[in-house]
């Protein structure tokens, strides 16, 4: 059982939780090409290992959380919510791309 | 997308056999090769005589060194690469195969599946295909010389409301037209197909209809994985278990071999036939995938005497039922609702199928279920597989399979085959490519892919 620990409500089951992805640079709309912008939509980040993520914690406080999650083991930590070092030092987080990411708010 | 070579043809080695031969069976008559003693052809005759002589029964597959070069290495095997390396054999004549696989035969999805078979999907491609590996299942006994346990008992897909319904009747008309049997039926034929279902009015999740399937069924999913390596061996293909690829070397936009664990392979074709380490393996070459992983938990409960001869499945309630030769109920649900890469089994997956089953049969309440597993599926925005060339030349992928794998693995197989052979792809899975995504022609095949949406 995943325990996600919502810096609002406290741990929580995940299955209170939407997953909502990890973060990716939304693409200026007006002057994208088309390909671009379905790459946005469609790839995501599939890492196996530590990533950092968002979550909607619908059944709480519904509020979207980072979370610092390995998807090899499901072991979680919390993650910065601005986006600076994380928590937790053993591993890198995602890419350069999501950890400059500021992933909550 | 570029063609895999300037002149079409993928391999120049690959006329060297250029003999098609259709069925192992056929093969067994005149071996090509004096390099092994083909298989004892199984037989009741055979079977009965062993029994009596008590005489060792052959190796199903040889173990060999790892060779410095191939012309097609296959990365993964299970069905979709043990069926690509035996139909590269058996149609094209291409045999210098090595399958790669990280653990062993079938140790992936292709054994961990609820191994149902069907075709009736939604889009006319879809169906097409799926019908395609149908037929193939239908002859696969006889083709490979190994008993799959193939079983048409039939497929219901229940609808427990109008929107629902609206869908089973769609994809009716979509089976139909393409000639797969398929159609809408009420309670009462649902009632004489599977008396043991509540088909009540009263229940929480009304019965309102099903799509019948009758082509639909099971199959021993071990067995047809061990029929294809067993075939594609004889063929002379090399299956290497214990060897997992850890890079895809890449020379300009080709590719030019796979780095392994017991070292260096150079090859002109690489294929990605990997389920859950899909994307993974394709990042090594460079090529990013819209796939998320996610894990797929299956039950099985003790067995008893049969009583439920087809399918069931519902997706409303996140389950589908089926009741193996065993006896036992095999379960299956919709993925975790997040992405991950762990096979571990969750309490909350039980609770909730075994509330779902309940609700369908609530007379089985005191079966006991035997054990749960996960799986890993890669699921892609459309719910349709990537099939077929990338952009790295030579580098093909037959990936993103997500809930619906297996039933594929005998079309996948022929195609990917086809597609090595003759560097051209096969109309029949042209609408699945890679680049589908960028274009935007997406097939839309979540009405009928897979339940729990």
């Amino acid at each position: 059982m995943l325990i996600l620990d919502c810096p609002h409500c406290g741990p929580r089951n995940s299955s209170e939780f939407r997953h909502a992805g990890t973060s990716r640079e939304r693409p200026d709309a007006t002057s994208v090409t088309a390909e671009k912008w379905r790459d946005y939509l469609y790839t995501q980040q599939n890492a196996a290992g530590w990533v950092r993520e968002n979550w909607y914690h619908a059944m709480g406080c519904r509020r979207y959380i980072a979370i610092e999650r390995d998807t090899v083991t499901n072991r979680t930590r919390p993650s910065d919510a601005r986006g600076a070092t994380p928590r937790g030092t053993d591993a890198t987080v995602g890419t350069s791309a999501d950890s400059n990411q500021e992933t909550a708010t | 997308m570029r063609n895999l070579a300037p002149d079409g043809s993928l391999l120049e080695g690959a006329k060297r056999l250029s003999r098609s031969v259709n069925t192992l069976g056929k093969t067994l008559d005149q071996p090509r090769t004096g390099r092994r003693v083909l298989p004892a052809r199984y037989s009741a005759f055979d079977l009965v005589r062993r029994g009596l002589t008590s005489s060792p029964w052959p190796r199903t597959w040889h173990d060999h060194d790892l060779e410095s070069s191939y012309d097609v290495v296959i990365i993964g095997a299970g069905v979709h690469g043990l069926a690509t390396a035996y139909y590269l054999a058996a149609n094209h004549g291409i045999t210098r195969i090595a399958v790669l696989d990280k653990a062993y035969i079938g140790g992936g999805g292709s054994g961990r599946n609820t191994a149902i078979i069907r075709s009736n999907y939604l889009t006319p491609e879809g169906v097409a295909f799926y019908d395609r590996s149908v037929k193939l299942y239908e002859d696969l006994a006889i083709d490979l010389n190994f008993n799959v346990m193939f079983e048409q008992r039939g497929h219901l897909t229940l609808a427990h409301n109008d929107s629902s319904l609206r869908t089973m009747r769609w994809r009716a008309e979509v089976n139909k037209l393409q000639g797969v049997d398929s159609e809408v039926i009420g309670p009462a034929e649902i009632r004489q197909l599977v008396p043991y279902m509540d088909v009540s009015t009263g229940a929480r999740y009304p019965i309102l209809g099903a799509l019948y399937h009758p082509p639909g069924g099971t199959v021993r999913h071990d067995a047809v994985n061990w029929a294809y390596a067993r075939a594609a061996d004889a063929l002379g293909a090399q299956i290497h278990q214990n060897t997992e690829v850890l890079d895809v070397e890449v020379r300009g936009d080709r590719v030019t071999g796979v780095v392994t664990n017991r070292g260096n392979v150079s090859a002109p074709v690489v294929v990605n036939c990997t389920a859950g380490w899909a994307s993974l393996v394709s990042a090594m070459a460079g090529v990013a995938l819209p796939i998320t992983t996610h894990p797929l938990q299956a039950a099985v409960t003790e067995p008893v005497k049969v009583f439920l001869e087809t399918v069931v499945v519902s997706g409303t309630l996140h389950v589908y039922v089926s009741q193996t030769d065993r006896g036992e109920l095999v379960f299956g649900a919709s993925v975790d609702p997040y992405p991950s890469y762990s096979t571990r089994g969750s309490l909350e997956f039980t609770e909730e199928l075994a509330g779902h089953v309940l609700e369908l049969m609530p007379s089985i309440a005191k079966l006991r279920l035997l054990r749960q597993w996960a799986g890993l599926c890669d699921m892609t925005p459309d719910y349709s597989p990537i099939m077929g060339v990338t952009p790295v030349a030579g580098f093909l992928v037959d990936v993103g399979w997500g809930t619906y794998g297996y039933k594929a693995g005998p079309v996948s197989g022929e195609s990917m085959a086809e597609l090595v052979a003759t560097g051209k792809t096969p109309e029949l899975i042209a609408s699945f490519d890679l680049a589908r995504f960028a274009e935007g022609r997406l097939v839309g095949e979540k009405g009928a892919a897979a339940v729990g949406h």
